[in-house]
């Protein structure tokens, strides 16, 4: 075992890093704007748009991540929509993202009794006030794990984009092995960044929940 | 170039054979590990209790993917031997596994109130009996819905044993897609077999938490 050929790829590995953040930030927040749109959806009282949201959950949640990518990067070019390696991973892992999203917001949202909203409305709120002072803030706070918890998933889950070759951290580290031949040695540090980076999110995810979610929970 | 036929389609089923066979070793060595794993959390020794925790967080923050390779080029390493692929890929399922469900079971047993476990001392069971007899079905029936949900994810996670080079749906469907030129039919039907294993799982999960919310 010999950890020292890796030092001077620290460069590749950090913008590596960088790169698989990105990825997951941007794919992160399309996927909640999906979600947000399908729960919408969902609520709504158009079957049509309630059937087809429920098949795409379906769909992208009982199929693998990788073959959602290879999907995306493979066969829309058939179609004539040629995307490049980082896009189409952004593209599926938004869809991946999103459809977990629309359960974890719909179920947040379902979370508050109905008797909370009539007794908004007996207090002569007005929809939007009842939404965003009694449906809203105990809805977060009830998806709020739920949604961090698929954010680290989803972090780990942009390893996959190396197989369409998109630069993120697991590319580099197949880049690395190819000039080094130390195999072992760079997924070791891999995955020590992976987790490194998983623990980061974890601890701020803990702070913001400490500082946000500060009014007592009935019991 | 040659166009898709019925071989094409039969070397996909076949590669069927694998995807379960992985999600099988996954499940009879991770399930054990990961009852040990729940029991270790919830034991009274603090040290243990730490010990496992750290071990599921670990496993739970790194890449599915990431452990296949450290295992994959690890298991030599360790061992000083080289070992075939299939054990490599079995340990990091079997990790893989372990982890996720050991915390899922350590959520159902956490859900049966501490006041169980003292009427079964109080009716003079012993640590075992109290666990067996009064806990250990109670645990189970809450923590079936996620443990079936979990199944799923691990369906979904064989496929990145192709990235190793192991022939399973996966595998099949780059070979296919590759030798054919027909990306779109590959795909699409290598999805659909994927949707065929999962969604019957997905829809029992979904089920049985409904039965268990209306039980309350």
């Amino acid at each position: 075992m010999n950890f020292l050929p890796l030092w001077r790829y620290q460069n590749q590995l950090i913008d590596g890093a960088i790169v698989t953040l990105e990825l997951t930030v941007i794919s992160a927040v399309c996927g909640l704007l999906i979600g947000v749109a399908g729960a919408v959806a969902l609520k709504g009282r158009i079957t049509p748009l309630r059937w087809l949201v429920r098949s795409y959950i379906e769909l992208f949640r009982n199929t693998p991540s990788l073959i959602q990518i290879f999907i995306i990067f493979f066969v829309l070019p058939t179609f004539g929509l040629k995307l490049p390696a980082f896009e189409s991973a952004a593209v599926a892992l938004s869809l991946y993202f999103g459809a977990y999203s629309v359960e974890i917001i719909r179920s947040g949202l379902d979370s508050i009794p109905r008797s909370q909203v009539e007794a908004g409305q007996c207090l002569g709120l007005s929809g939007w006030q009842v939404f965003r002072h009694i449906v809203l803030p105990p809805a977060l706070r009830n998806a709020y794990p739920a949604v961090t918890s698929q954010f680290v998933l989803l972090l780990l889950g942009t390893s996959l984009a190396s197989q369409v070759a998109a630069d993120e951290l697991f590319h580099v580290a197949g880049f690395i092995e190819s000039r080094t031949y130390r195999s072992f040695e760079v997924y070791a540090v891999i995955c020590v960044v992976y987790f490194a980076m998983a623990m980061a999110f974890k601890a701020l995810f803990a702070i913001i929940a400490a500082a946000a979610f500060r009014w007592p929970r009935r019991r | 170039m040659r166009s898709f036929t019925l071989i094409d389609l039969v070397s996909l089923f076949a590669a069927l054979r694998w995807t379960v066979a992985l999600v099988v070793l996954a499940l009879a060595f991770g399930a054990p590990l990961a009852l040990g794993l729940a029991l270790g959390r919830i034991s009274r020794f603090s040290g243990l209790r730490w010990g496992m925790a750290a071990l599921i967080q670990t496993i739970q923050s790194v890449p599915l993917l990431g452990l296949l390779f450290f295992f994959y080029f690890g298991m030599p390493v360790f061992l000083g031997i080289q070992v075939p692929a299939i054990i490599a890929v079995t340990v990091a399922y079997t990790l893989y596994t372990a982890a996720f469900l050991g915390e899922i079971w350590r959520g159902g047993l956490d859900a049966v109130k501490q006041a169980q476990w003292e009427a079964g001392a109080c009716l003079g069971l012993s640590a075992w009996q109290q666990f067996r007899h009064i806990i250990a079905p109670q645990a189970l029936r809450l923590s079936l819905p996620p443990t079936v949900g979990f199944l799923v994810q691990l369906i979904k996670g064989t496929s990145l044993a192709s990235i190793l080079g192991f022939v399973e749906l996966a595998r099949a469907g780059q070979v296919v897609s590759a030798a054919t030129f027909q990306p779109l039919l590959t795909y699409a039907l290598v999805a659909a077999l994927y949707f065929a294993l999962c969604l019957p799982l997905t829809l029992w999960s979904r089920s049985l938490e409904a039965r268990l919310d209306g039980s309350r």
